[in-house]
């Protein structure tokens, strides 16, 4: 009953030509809370079936446990913990947590503020007087970037030579055998290990070092759950460095098109800039940076709205979706910054919920007030623009602006 | 400022304890520490923590003490 | 008139009175006005000053971070009422429609919200519990108290009673760097509200952070020396050991002596009412004008047969309280019922340890994830073949999902495998003590086919 659904939908949805609105897809789709594809994917869309499966122990993040693994999983020799259950997850996280937040390092990201205000200053001085500029490529790019690189300890130089392995992984993540070509997948497959190679040659040079950056720090960490091994090392700075920024860009940029588009919201955070607290929580509902999580596994037969999905069963989570699901909030589709009942799907939940949500928060918060504070009458070139090709981490390519 | 944290819908996600450090503090992994009465010089970060509790268990005061009874008072 | 022209003359300009100023009183209050009550509201509380929240009494309190003074609770909104503080309500006069205060003045109302609450169980010797150095834990003045103690740097502490908050306060003794005795009749810390299993990891936590633990053991005298100061405790092993600082943490005793003779079905385990919160007779009928909440109340809940519950919770008080203003300013289709599961938690030990459901309605329980030795697992709890309860120890992020198994009825043991399940998952029996140390362990009470409701029945014989 709850699987039947418009053939397509999901293929509508993943196609390019929706990514400047999925949103009226997503509601059709929640149509079928639990919907089966013709591959025996399970696409979950609605807030209580996708929050019931986040807490739900007998789901799996890791590839091994689905009965056809994804494809270009299987090169990951040593998954990161986002690609992992407990109780692997849960050490792995915890060790890295050690050096980034409570309770062993609780004072990072509000010691980072001053930092994070005067990068933002820079990268507006830089713009200031310009007639227009692309919010993503003078902006929301650069500034999370060089945030991520300082924390983990990797070159800021070496970002061109980052961005392009980036680029290419992020291509294969949505990686569907039936329409995309074979390069794609195996351009992926090669960034993964460039990159691999690439963070396993700094990390070889901290051993033993007493720097404070988090790679040095795991390098040589002694806490109570020991040593993280350097696979493990590898894989953990290789999720923070994408993670890191590849959603905050979206974020920031999808947090400045939102506000262009609300005129009026926009002269309210320039007067009241406290109002940036709730927007941004807000934006996390309205629109996300990441828009679906791709799979989990189904570790044993589990019911969701009364539909069984089997064990070895892929599992789609439509987070998008269910922070716009009318049967959790009132009037989802109005973006409403006063919105007081807001518990979003924007930083997933459960265990494996977002691991820099709160730097991602303090970084678009002032990214957002600063914006508004300096641009010069700021107006959209195009509206939408052009988007990035993924639908899981969904953003403007460019955001052009034009100001004066 | 008062605070108050429903401590059964807490499920340890310390986003707290990130935003405002002097306010909200991890007891071990998951168990969550906070003032109830976090200075009003934290304001802003209090503000924050409240607003980025993934399961909304944190309630700031609305009042700021008005509407109190007198202390010691017994009519 | 009709009955929905008396409720808006009611909304309009009634007289509500809240007996007990705290938490639940607090909440009812907020919510009367929330529902556009506009007529007179009376809180009467024993305590003089603000409503306070106490689960931080017995925790940010003790260490030291924060003072008693500023717990008060955060207010959701005005709530314009007339306060009656210091002084305890002494009866209640369903003829008349009057609450009698302890110094003689009475007030008159035309619904009472009865949320009197819990105090602490005093040490059973008179003069023994006088001792400079014996304290309890309930009130803001209690925990101030017990920090001063604390903070003098007591050669050691004797905590009398390891339930949750007898195992708080010996955790932050240790966090303190304390010397600390905890001394428990049961077998192990924690076994009146969560069983024998989970009672040996609470005992395996209390050793690990150097608390001297003794089971099975039973303090039988307090002594002190000529300065009324608390010297040494004896044990009905014959053994003592020398303390300073004395806490008397064995349960609390429901505040219902006032309604003796009221008429009303309230008695140890606290008042009885139906799901709606209204207030039983001893004959078991609803009364229509009399309604409880938080800590004192009784209520039946289907998931557990229908039978009446106690429960010490904080989120039960809140959800509780605004079910019964709410109930109190609507029409009877209007109304809601009370039918939450219960949540509770406790911090010690740097361990986070929450439940759902009823752990005391259960015959097996069974470890589903995580890992026992390292503190960091799940156990879920069956009674006759449906799981009706969970615990979790640093683990709450998954205790949702048995939220979920306990309001289906999911059979008991949960069948199907989850990535991190221990190798030997079996259940055992969950294997409770006896009723009188429930009483004093733990915090939500199974009390419908307990023996001590003969006192009502008794009490209603007097009559």
């Amino acid at each position: 009953m709850t699987t039947t659904e418009t053939p397509g939908m999901l293929r509508r949805i993943l196609d390019y030509s929706s990514r400047a609105d999925p949103y009226p897809l997503y509601a059709e789709l929640r149509k079928t809370p639990v919907a089966r594809q013709e591959d025996d994917t399970y696409v979950i869309s609605t807030y209580r079936e996708i929050t019931d499966v986040l807490h739900n122990p007998h789901l799996s993040s890791d590839t091994r446990n689905l009965s056809h693994p994804t494809a270009g999983a299987e090169e990951q020799t040593t998954p990161a913990f986002i690609n992992l259950d407990p109780p692997e997850h849960d050490r792995l996280r915890r060790m890295a947590m050690r050096h980034f937040g409570p309770p062993h390092t609780p004072g990072l990201v509000t010691g980072m503020e001053p930092a994070l205000t005067d990068t933002v200053s820079g990268l507006l001085d830089d713009c200031a007087g310009k007639e227009r500029i692309d919010i993503v490529d003078d902006f929301a790019y650069p500034f999370p970037v060089a945030v991520i690189c300082h924390l983990l300890g990797v070159p800021r130089e070496d970002e061109p030579r980052f961005r392009i392995w980036v680029n290419d992984l992020i291509n294969s993540i949505d990686y569907d055998p039936k329409t995309d070509p074979k390069e794609k997948l195996d351009k992926g497959v090669q960034a993964r290990k460039d990159l691999r190679q690439y963070l396993g040659g700094l990390l070889e040079q901290r051993h033993g070092g007493q720097g404070g950056d988090l790679l040095s720090r795991l390098a040589n960490d002694d806490g109570p759950d020991g040593r993280m091994t350097d696979e493990e090392i590898i894989s953990t700075a290789n999720l923070l460095l994408i993670a890191g920024h590849e959603t905050t860009v979206n974020l920031i940029t999808n947090g400045m098109l939102t506000l262009l588009r609300h005129p009026q919201v926009l002269r309210r955070l320039r007067d009241e800039p406290d109002l940036v607290v709730p927007l941004v929580e807000e934006l996390l509902r309205y629109e996300p940076p990441v828009h679906i999580i791709p799979w989990r596994a189904a570790y044993s037969d589990i019911t969701v709205a009364d539909t069984v999905i089997p064990k070895g069963s892929r599992i789609m989570l439509m987070l998008a979706s269910g922070s716009r699901d009318p049967n959790r909030f009132h009037d989802p589709d109005r973006f409403d910054p006063d919105r007081r009942d807001n518990q979003h799907l924007g930083f997933g939940s459960g265990i494996h919920l977002c691991f820099g949500g709160p730097l991602a928060r303090r970084e678009t918060e002032i990214a957002l007030t600063e914006l508004v504070r300096r641009l010069d009458r700021p107006g959209l070139v195009a509206d939408p623009p052009p988007y990035r090709r993924s639908p899981v981490l969904r953003g403007p390519i460019h955001l052009y602006v034009e100001q004066g | 400022m008062r605070v108050v944290v429903d401590l059964s819908r807490c499920e340890g996600y310390a986003q707290c304890a990130f935003l405002a450090p002097d306010a909200f503090r991890m007891h071990g992994e998951e168990a969550l520490m906070y003032d109830p009465g976090a200075s009003n010089a934290r304001r802003d970060q209090v503000l924050r923590a409240a607003a980025a509790c993934p399961v909304q268990a944190i309630l700031v005061d609305q009042l700021e003490g008005r509407d109190a009874p007198a202390e010691g008072s017994s009519s | 008139m009709t009955s929905a022209e008396n409720l808006q003359a009611f909304k309009r300009d009634g007289r509500i009175v809240v007996v007990g100023a705290s938490l639940a009183g607090l909440r009812a209050a907020e919510t009367l006005r929330d529902e556009g009550f506009t007529g007179s509201l009376t809180m009467i509380g024993d305590e003089l000053g603000e409503p306070y929240d106490r689960p931080p009494l017995s925790k940010q309190v003790l260490t030291g971070w924060v003072p008693a003074e500023n717990t008060k609770l955060p207010r959701r909104r005005e709530i314009d009422a007339k306060w009656l503080l210091g002084v305890p309500a002494s009866g209640l006069d369903l003829a008349t429609n009057q609450v009698r205060l302890a110094d003689g003045r009475t007030v008159p109302f035309d619904r009472v919200l009865i949320s009197t609450g819990v105090r602490a169980r005093p040490w059973f010797v008179e003069s023994e519990a006088a001792l400079d150095g014996v304290f309890v834990v309930r009130t803001r003045e209690h925990a101030e108290g017990l920090q001063r103690a604390l903070a003098a740097g007591p050669s050691r502490v004797l905590v009398i009673g390891a339930g949750f908050t007898g195992s708080e306060i010996a955790s932050i003794c240790r966090e303190r760097d304390i010397p600390v005795t905890v001394a428990e009749l049961a077998p192990a810390p924690l076994v009146g509200a969560l069983g024998a299993m989970i009672g040996e990891v609470a005992a395996d936590m209390q050793r690990a952070r150097g608390v001297d633990l003794r089971c099975g053991v039973k303090v039988t005298q307090l002594e002190g020396d000529a300065q009324g100061r608390l010297r040494r405790a004896h044990f009905d092993d014959g053994t003592t050991i020398d303390a300073d600082v004395a806490v008397v943490a064995l349960g609390g005793i429901r505040n219902t002596e006032w309604l003796q003779g009221s008429g009303l079905a309230a008695g140890v385990w606290g008042i009885a009412c139906d799901t709606g919160c209204r207030a039983l007779d001893l004959n078991g009928l609803v009364t229509d004008d009399i309604f409880v909440a938080g800590d004192v109340a009784r209520c039946p809940n289907p998931i557990y047969e229908y039978r009446l519950i106690s429960l010490e919770h904080w989120a039960n008080a809140v959800e509780q309280a605004e079910v019964a203003a709410h109930n109190m300013v609507s029409g009877q289709a209007d109304r809601w019922p009370h039918l939450s599961i219960p949540l509770f938690w406790s911090i010690q030990f740097g361990v986070n340890i929450k439940s759902v459901g009823v752990p005391t309605f259960a015959d097996e329980v069974v470890v589903t994830q995580g890992s026992v030795p390292d503190h960091r697992f799940v156990a879920a709890y069956g009674y006759r073949g449906r799981v009706t309860a969970a615990v979790s120890f640093n683990n709450a992020k998954w205790l949702d999902h048995y939220r979920t198994l306990i309001e289906t009825a999911a059979p008991f043991p949960p069948a199907c495998p989850t990535p991190d399940q221990p190798a030997d998952m079996k259940p055992t029996p969950v294997d409770f003590p006896g009723p009188v140390l429930l009483a004093q362990g733990a915090t939500v009470v199974v009390t419908g086919h307990d023996p001590s409701e003969r006192r009502v029945t008794a009490a209603h014989q007097h009559r």
